[in-house]
């Protein structure tokens, strides 16, 4: 069974000027263990869909419909409070900016064992224990004695390091993972791309990886959703979305990035922009951006469907589905 | 002969506590060698890269060359004039004309209460170029349609475009004056990667039609590749090595430009495995004896802790590294060579 199931899920702002879909009818799951990427471009809707399953979703934003499941228990209709148990006990999350995540007034000792204490029943010694054995895990140095010091002293990937053993603290079955090494310098990145993959693979936890970075999700998923305009355009295996896309986005996407190992004298280039929620095109999100577009494209909306080893949101592969 | 050329280039900020906690506190003097001692040099028409960490003085390289900084310690030769000197006299205002900078942020670069005809127009009229209104408007709009946007875009504010569409009002501001010159730093590392393709293919273009000559900085290698002539790798304030492109990607020499190339997740090559190099940055108030990047140099020894290596010339390679110099490292065909 999956671990995380979302079906149909809506998200809406609403606003003085009329409701704003941010997130149109999304559906994917998650099986335990398995790194899931979400890769799009600013205002495609990733963050929001992160933020919808972990119940931090910024008012007025509201799930407007759909429902997810998290191993068969639905709980995006659950209360502050319950949701709050299910936060870091059930789904962990990370950020992007390590600095904001992490209390600078506590200790990172404090703040391990508070989260440890919190949801598991351990008393003070083991719970330290555990949070020493995790900085360990993470690979901080000397963890016994930076235990005892403040986020300010430790560096930016160091400090990612401690926002992963805090949301590890708990034993989670789901980390949910928002870009979280874009704030970090490249050699950094690599350090704690390899570590979340590893350490997540050796305690089950699945992981829902939000970035905008082609290459780590090339790296570290299993399978990725590409989302465009609030809604996913293609879903599948990594290696089968990289090299075959179906859908024109995704293959525009993946062409438009430099690649390090060949030389190109121009880049391919997607024309124009990403529409802005709330005025998103008729049929199609993406048709007019489209170089592959045809009439059905303009009227009607695809769904996701079956294209070679993916599923992709694209009228292109209607005849192959029917 | 070459258009920029920077020699020994230097910049220190002073980060000293104040007075009286230093005499209180008996807290010594503070001194941030940003940048320590860089020399390159740009052909006329070409792109020099450089890239490196946050931290590693790329930006501050920028400032000193279109004279927001003044050097601590050498030189810039443009076009044959010591530029530093003549920023100061009353020639300064046409060199200025001659350097353009396009910044990072597209969203803090441009002031959200002006048009962009404003923004756009107010070098021409900061330099006295243009002084009648028809005129500028004219200019001005020559300049949007060059960059790929409308000539009715000029009544419009900042925040009615869209990252991308910024980049490129801030590429026209840029060449308003019609420099020779521009420095980027990091003009895309805001952008989306698809806008960003629409960015470096305009700059691409700009620099065939005007012969521009750029230096370009970034973090991002992939990038670097695309558009740069020569590339230079910076390390703590320092350049490490210093090549054209197709030998840097081909046969990187110094182990921290083979520790970037091989830190950078490679698209087609999924779940691939490896050993990401340990350690971080140094912090730049107390940098290691010796090599910066001794200790995260897996060829490091006595000398490199002891001994800071100098920019040499090998083979047409510039690199700073005992190793190398001493042929304690073979070179060796990166990745890229097999598949280009």
């Amino acid at each position: 069974m999956s671990l995380l199931q979302v079906q149909d899920l809506v998200v809406e702002f609403p606003g003085r000027r009329g409701t704003v879909r941010a997130l149109d009818h999304i559906s994917f799951d998650i099986a335990p263990g398995e790194i899931l990427g979400v890769v799009g471009e600013s205002g495609a809707g990733k963050s929001l869909t992160g933020a919808a399953i972990i119940g931090l979703l910024e008012p007025p934003g509201r799930i407007a419909g759909g429902q997810i499941l998290l191993e068969g228990q639905r709980i995006d209709t659950l209360d502050e409070d319950a949701m709050r148990h299910i936060r870091g006990r059930r789904i962990g999350a990370i950020f992007q900016d390590p600095l904001t995540s992490l209390n600078p007034l506590y200790s990172v000792g404090r703040q391990l064992i508070e989260t440890i204490q919190a949801h598991l029943p351990v008393g003070r010694a083991e719970a330290r224990r555990r949070a020493i054995g995790l900085l360990k895990d993470t690979g901080i140095p000397a963890a016994e004695q930076r235990i005892d010091h403040y986020p300010h002293q430790f560096s930016g990937g160091m400090r990612q390091r401690v926002v992963i053993a805090l949301a590890l603290a708990a034993e989670p079955k789901l980390i949910v993972a928002d870009e979280p090494t874009t704030a970090l310098d490249v050699s950094i990145q690599a350090q704690i791309i390899t570590l979340l993959k590893n350490i997540c693979r050796d305690r089950g936890a699945a992981v829902m990886l939000i970035t905008h970075d082609m290459g780590v999700i090339a790296e570290t998923c299993d399978r990725v959703a590409v989302m465009y305009a609030g809604r996913i355009a293609e879903i599948g295996p990594v290696h089968e979305v990289i090299n075959h896309p179906a859908h024109p986005y995704t293959a525009g996407l993946m062409a438009a990035i430099p690649d390090i190992t060949v030389d190109r004298d121009m880049l391919y280039q997607i024309d124009g922009a990403m529409p802005r929620p709330g005025a998103i095109p008729s049929g199609c999100a993406f048709h007019p951006r489209c170089p592959r577009v045809f009439d059905r494209c303009k009227t009607d909306r695809p769904e996701l469907m079956p294209a070679g080893a993916t599923r992709a949101a694209c009228w292109l592969h209607a005849e192959v589905a029917a | 002969m070459s258009l920029v050329e920077a020699r020994d280039l230097a910049k220190t900020f002073d980060v000293s506590p104040p007075w009286l906690n230093r005499v209180l506190e008996r807290k010594p003097r503070q001194l941030l060698h940003a940048v320590d001692g860089v020399s390159f040099e740009i052909e006329k028409g070409k792109t020099l890269a450089l890239v490196g960490e946050s931290g590693c003085g790329k930006s501050t390289v920028a400032r000193l060359l279109v004279g927001l900084y003044e050097p601590t310690r050498g030189s810039l030769v443009f076009d044959g004039q010591d530029a530093h000197a003549v920023f100061k006299t009353a020639a300064g205002s046409d060199l200025r004309k001659r350097i353009q900078m396009i910044f990072q942020d597209p969203y803090a670069s441009l002031n959200p209460r002006w048009t962009v005809e404003a923004i756009v127009g107010e070098p021409l009229t900061e330099h006295g170029l243009i002084t009648d209104a028809a005129a500028l408007k004219q200019r001005v709009g020559e300049l949007l349609i060059s960059v790929g946007l409308r000539a009715s875009d000029m009544a419009k504010y900042p925040h009615q475009f869209s990252g991308g569409q910024r980049q490129r009002i801030s590429i026209a501001r840029a060449l308003a004056t019609e420099p020779e010159f521009l420095v980027c730093d990091e003009p895309t590392s805001a952008l989306d990667v698809s806008v960003q393709a629409q960015v470096l293919n305009i700059m691409k273009e700009l620099q065939r039609k005007r012969g521009l000559t750029y230096l370009f900085i970034s973090h991002n290698l992939a990038v670097v590749r695309h558009v740069s002539d020569q590339v230079g790798v910076m390390y703590l304030g320092r350049l490490v090595e210093l090549a054209d492109k197709h030998t840097l990607f081909a046969v990187p020499r110094h182990p921290y430009t083979r520790m970037l190339l091989d830190a950078i997740p490679k698209m087609h090559d999924t779940g691939r495995a490896r050993t990401p190099v340990q350690g971080e940055v140094p912090n730049p108030l107390d940098p290691p004896e010796g090599c910066a990047f001794n200790p995260r140099c897996p060829h490091a020894n006595a000398r490199c802790r002891a001994e800071r290596p100098v920019l040499l010339d090998i083979g047409g390679v510039k690199i700073a590294c005992h190793a190398v110099q001493e042929g304690r490292i073979v070179p060796e065909s990166n990745f890229v060579a097999t598949n280009a």
